[in-house]
């Protein structure tokens, strides 16, 4: 039973870093696992969860009505790409590194278009951890 | 995991995230750690006007202060900078890491005095290399300032493995932004984004 487990769990880590989803910085986290501390990964990617909860909130308000702060809304983002980047979320983190370039443009609807894709690939990944997590577990 | 000396650790950053990932870091790398998240807790730490020279406020003498370097209010740069014109602290070994490798940042930390710039996410070979470095007190700095600034970057896979021997290789050379797109300019930051990717070996 616990075989197949783990099975699973490294067969779902495969299609993620083969989809793109997670790059090898996840890995680089897991290798520091041990029996002493079993689910660093997960403890994280909770705080990547916490974080980015407040990223979003934060620069969702920011987009909401004009006059809009690029410089503000850059550096809100370049903190959650910074978290992104640290757990191995490579899409979430391209998204991000879009969103930017569109704040560099000053131009709104490209970081309005773009902050969808932002919270979009950020849900995808967060269901997918969660699973990996619990076939982990 | 025996050690024959530990350091002790002061890492500065604002992302609980990073300070988590660090500090595992650190201590698999037999370092002490005191993780703060701002500049100015690591100054309140220091005791930047108390007596004793690179103790933190619990007695713990401080052989390493890591800093982020985008970091709200004050920045990495900027906490070097203080700890370099403090004369109780100023020799205390100070390393900045940022997820954006902007030359003229780099140039500008070294020459105020950083011992070296880690890319993030910092990765497990980078502390090994920052503690025996430390531990060994030694380093031809000019020479590897050269390279650092002069953006020679050593990307051999086999520079990032344990070679305990080797002179302190430039850390420039892990190379996680090769694949994502070009960094935009951070907001903190008043220069130009550094477009131009050094071609990698």
């Amino acid at each position: 039973m616990k075989n197949q487990k783990q099975r699973q769990a490294a067969y779902m880590r495969r299609s993620l870093l083969d989809q793109g989803y997670l790059d090898e910085q996840f890995i680089h986290l897991e290798e520091l696992q041990d029996d002493a501390n079993p689910n660093f990964v997960e403890e994280v990617v909770k705080l990547f969860y916490t974080d980015s909860a407040r990223f979003i909130r934060n620069i969702e308000l920011a987009l909401e009505n004009g006059p809009y702060d690029f410089a503000r809304l850059d550096n809100m983002m370049y903190q959650f790409k910074g978290s992104s980047s640290s757990i191995g979320a490579r899409r979430v983190k391209r998204q991000c590194s879009q969103f930017q370039e569109y704040c560099n443009a000053k131009n709104i609807e490209g970081c309005k278009n773009t902050f969808q894709g932002v919270k979009q690939e950020y849900a995808t990944l967060k269901t997918k951890l969660e699973t990996y997590f619990q076939m982990e577990r | 995991m025996a050690c024959a000396q530990e350091l002790h650790v002061l890492a500065v950053d604002d992302s609980h995230v990073d300070r988590k990932v660090i500090e595992r870091l650190l201590n698999i790398s037999c370092c002490k750690v005191t993780a703060v998240e701002s500049g100015r807790r690591a100054l309140q730490y220091l005791g930047l006007d108390g007596e004793k020279s690179s103790m933190g406020i619990d007695g713990l003498k401080v052989h390493l202060i890591l800093t982020d370097y985008s970091m709200p209010g004050m920045t990495g740069y900027e906490l070097l900078k203080k700890i370099k014109e403090s004369s109780a602290l100023s020799k205390i070994p100070v390393v900045i890491m940022s997820s954006e490798k902007i030359l003229p940042r780099i140039d500008r930390c070294l020459e105020e005095g950083a011992k070296e710039f880690l890319l993030k996410p910092v990765k497990l070979s980078d502390v090994k290399r920052l503690r025996d470095f430390i531990l060994r007190g030694e380093g031809d700095d000019d020479k590897e300032t050269e390279k650092k600034i002069n953006g020679v970057c050593l990307r051999k896979r086999k520079f990032q493995d344990d070679s305990t021997t080797q002179p302190m290789p430039t850390s420039l050379g892990t190379a996680h932004d090769i694949e994502s797109s070009p960094e935009s300019s951070v907001s903190s930051e008043s220069q130009p984004p550094q477009s131009k990717q050094t071609k990698i070996g």
